[in-house]
């Protein structure tokens, strides 16, 4: 242990909710320029505690040292004032603001400014976008920016400030490989100014390479801690798991017979992507990879209909097939789980089971046009099972849902269509390791019983565990396909990027 | 593209000034009486109080809340300083009768602040309450009775015959017209230039996050509304000078035109949006239908269905063009439910 005075430290924080409990006695001490990694599932208590750490949340017993000084709580003025700085998941971005005034908003108020100046906004945000390097449209509105540019200001957002604490919640996952090399390398040098920084991260082997230590939480308790040196990507999962889980390449062999089941001809649209040909068989699970903005996400959606394609050919099963919207795309057989799935994908308010079987309605009329209560019950049931989607029982929201658990649901909903190839984009964004794998058996059986499966993701790693073949992307065409033994995450990368 | 992008302004502005030259225009052409000094004043008369209400509402729909109280503070704080004064036949001055009457708007705008700050409950429903109570208490205990000009304090019935400009023939100029214009720019300064007004449209675009950055949205809110109660207690008092005298019964009904106004001038209703500038004008463009849509023919029954349509266009309209300037996120199952 240490005896270096922690820059912050949390001490047996219980926090409650509704009965439930979220943290069950969890202590925390962060060190001035060291990397904290803070690994667990979805629900494992690690949101929760960042949010008691920078005082959205109070907490029903335990003690917030900063500085020495304990605290029963802390507000959030009092966080910021003490110099934390959180980037949260979901960035907390003000929409209808400009990119500028957002990066500014948290000095103005630390400094207690009553009046606001549009010039000292601006000049305070180009010191920070300068200082990391990046290039951003500061006078625009955030709701007009891409996902990525809003991650980025988020990070501009919490570094602006003297930051004496700053925690990353998944700061990664909108960014691509070389915007992350970047932000390790901010990382690096906040490090040597002396910032105690939290990291956390799904990516286990991103948080690997950073981080000094690690504390893993499961169920609202720290199950391990330790020397980043003494953990291995495997034993950091397991630790959260609670179960070994297999990260290798588990892939069954595709039978020589394989009749192809999907076959996309020079498929090209304007301004996004062109002469993109290959063909997925029956039981392939194909990966399609790129940076953000290659193209990937949108031949998925022109396979898919959304933005149809205007050029080549599609056919399916040996039928040729038109796809100029969703309906002709669903008709043929395609299902497609969405990028954002909780706005595209699903009724958050609505239960599991009116989910599940929102895709596929049309095959439950009964007589006299009335759905049949009794039948969709039964398969939502069977479903509900076969995913094993953690939940009190299939009535449950979705909006209680974790995110792994989220993205069963949007699956199950394809499956219960029965579609002949099914189309996944980010399918294990934002869901924890353990959901992850139990995902990618789901996937596995289905290509098993003859089911094309194509998944667009740039989480490497998962794809080389699992895919008979990938393709890789790159501004608009496919610019390299490996098979078998040739899958490596470091031949993808240098693909992706070169 | 980019001039007339810029000419359309942030809040479509340009728009309504354009819409509004084209009124103008057509009802110059159809009537002789319209072009005249006598509706110009008449119009801004008018707009007078709607005005102040309108920059209520218009804080109130940036912050992502909404007030249907208004109406009721504005009545009740004004005729309880006419009432007690004169009662009491004590003159407070005009400043003072001010200053009474915004005390009282402030207080029960606190109440609303702190209810919906505190309880985190909707906003409409909490001030759909509020106006019921705080008419009730105006018409138990405080009076139901009319009040002539010359039953109140003689610096507020005075304040009702003061002209800025007067034209024999051709109509005056209200003196009310200075405070409100002043109240105007104040306003339109504190949503620009200071931190408050910035935390106001902060907390409409994302209230957690607005939480998460440090603005103390409890308190914020609470000011909020405090001042929006002080603004609707002034445009009672304004109300009550232009009128000479003071009703329980005025001023009731009136809110869904106002945030009618507030919405044609380019205020989101989902918060976050919304500008001074297009405040103003939405606000004349409705008066200018109230006050002169007779004189192109068109019967006064009209009036309110012709301010239902310009609503419903207007606001379609902004929402096609913001369709169009942005890919949506296509809704799947929408479509497959269709298909």
């Amino acid at each position: 242990m240490s005896t270096e005075q922690p820059t912050l430290e949390v001490r047996d924080i219980v926090k409650t909710y509704g009965g439930v409990r979220a943290l069950g006695g969890v202590s925390l001490r962060l060190l001035p320029g060291e990397v904290h990694c803070l690994a667990g599932e979805n629900g494992s208590g690690k949101s929760t505690l960042i949010k008691i750490i920078s005082g959205v949340e109070r907490p029903d017993s335990g003690d917030i040292v900063i500085g020495g000084e304990s605290h029963p709580y802390v507000s959030p003025s009092d966080a910021i004032r003490a110099g934390v700085q959180v980037i949260y998941q979901d960035f907390s971005l003000f929409p209808n603001l400009t990119a500028a005034e957002n990066i500014a908003m948290l000095t103005e108020l630390a400094d207690r400014r009553k009046l606001s100046s549009r010039r000292r906004i601006r000049a305070t945000a180009e010191r920070i976008v300068a200082d990391l390097g990046l290039r951003l449209d500061l006078d625009a509105d955030v709701e007009h920016l891409s996902v990525a540019d809003r991650q980025l200001i988020a990070i501009c957002r919490a570094l602006v400030g003297e930051a004496r604490v700053l925690i990353m919640d998944e700061p990664t996952t909108a960014l691509t490989h070389s915007e992350v090399e970047r932000l390790f390398g901010i990382v690096r040098r906040l490090q040597a100014r002396g910032v105690a920084i939290v990291f956390v991260s799904h990516k286990l082997d991103e948080v690997l390479d950073i981080s000094q230590h690690v504390t893993v939480l499961r169920n609202g308790e720290v199950v391990s801690s330790g020397e980043a040196s003494g953990y291995t990507g495997r034993s950091i999962a397991k630790a959260m798991t609670g179960r070994d889980v297999n990260e290798d390449r588990h892939v069954d062999d595709l039978p020589e017979s394989a009749e192809p089941l999907l076959i996309v001809d020079s498929l090209g649209r304007k301004d996004a992507f062109e002469d993109v040909s290959f063909a997925l068989r029956k039981g392939e699970i194909l990966g399609i990879t790129g940076l953000l903005g290659s193209g990937r996400t949108e031949i998925a959606e022109a396979l898919f209909g959304v933005h149809p394609a205007d050029s080549g050919s599609v056919t399916l099963d040996g039928t040729p097939r038109r796809i100029h919207s969703i309906s002709d795309a669903v008709e043929a057989g395609i299902g497609y789980v969405p990028e954002d799935r909780l706005t595209q994908g699903l009724f958050l308010d609505k239960s599991i089971a009116d989910n599940m079987v929102a895709a596929s309605l049309s095959s439950y009329r009964g007589k006299a046009l009335l759905l049949d209560r009794g039948r969709i019950g039964r398969s939502m049931a069977d479903l509900f099972q076969r995913l094993r989607i953690k939940a009190p029982n299939a009535k449950a929201p979705v909006r209680s849902l974790s995110g792994g658990n989220a993205q069963r649901v949007v699956i199950a909903k394809w499956l219960d269509r029965k579609p002949s190839v099914l189309m996944l984009n980010g399918p294990t964004v934002g869901v924890d390791i353990g959901s992850k794998e139990e995902i990618f058996t789901i996937l596995r059986e289905q290509a098993a019983a003859g089911m094309g499966i194509v998944v667009i993701s740039d989480d490497i790693p998962e794809l080389v565990t699992s895919c008979h073949r990938v393709l890789i992307v790159r501004a608009g065409r496919i610019v390299a396909e490996m098979t078998g033994s040739d899958i490596a995450v470091d031949a993808i990368q240098e693909r992706m990027t070169a | 593209m980019g001039t007339l992008r810029r000419l359309r302004g942030p809040n479509n502005e340009g728009v309504l000034v354009a819409v509004i030259l084209v009124l103008v225009v057509v009802m110059s052409l159809a009537s002789d009486a319209f072009f005249t000094p006598n509706t110009f004043f008449g119009l801004v008369r008018s707009s007078l109080v709607p005005l102040v209400f309108a920059l209520g509402v218009l804080m109130v729909l940036i912050s992502g809340g909404i007030d249907v109280s208004f109406p009721a503070i504005a009545i009740f704080a004004a005729y309880t300083t006419v009432s007690w004064s004169g009662q009491a036949s004590f003159d407070p001055t005009l400043v003072g009768a001010f200053v009474v009457a915004i005390v009282i708007g402030a207080a029960l705008g606190f109440v609303n602040g702190a209810v919906i700050a505190r309880f985190r409950l909707p906003t409409l429903i909490v001030t759909l309450g509020t106006q019921g109570i705080i008419r009730g208490i105006l018409l138990a205990y405080i009076g139901s009775a009319y009040i002539a000009s010359s039953k109140m304090p003689p610096s507020v019935a005075q304040a009702g015959d003061a002209y800025l400009l007067d034209i024999p023939g051709a109509g005056y100029l209200h003196g009310m017209m200075v405070p409100v214009v002043v109240v105007t720019v104040l306003v339109w300064w504190m949503l620009k230039y200071t931190t408050f007004g910035r935390s106001i449209y902060a907390i409409g675009g994302d209230i957690e996050a607005a939480r998460r950055v440090g603005i103390k949205v409890v308190r914020t809110q609470i000011m909020l509304y405090s001042l929006v109660g002080g603004l609707a207690a002034f445009g009672g008092m304004i109300s009550v000078i232009l009128g000479k005298n003071a009703n329980p019964q005025t001023l009731v009904g009136t809110e869904l035109d106002i945030i009618a106004a507030v919405v044609l001038g380019g205020a989101s209703i989902f918060g976050g949006r919304g500008s001074v500038l297009g405040t103003v004008l939405g606000v004349i463009l409705v008066q200018l239908i109230n006050n002169n849509l007779v004189l192109i023919g068109i019967p006064s029954t009209w009036q309110r269905a012709a301010v239902g349509i310009l609503l419903i266009v207007g606001v379609g309209v902004q929402a096609l063009v913001a369709l169009r300037s942005r890919p949506q996120p296509v809704l799947l199952d929408e479509e497959v439910s269709r298909a």
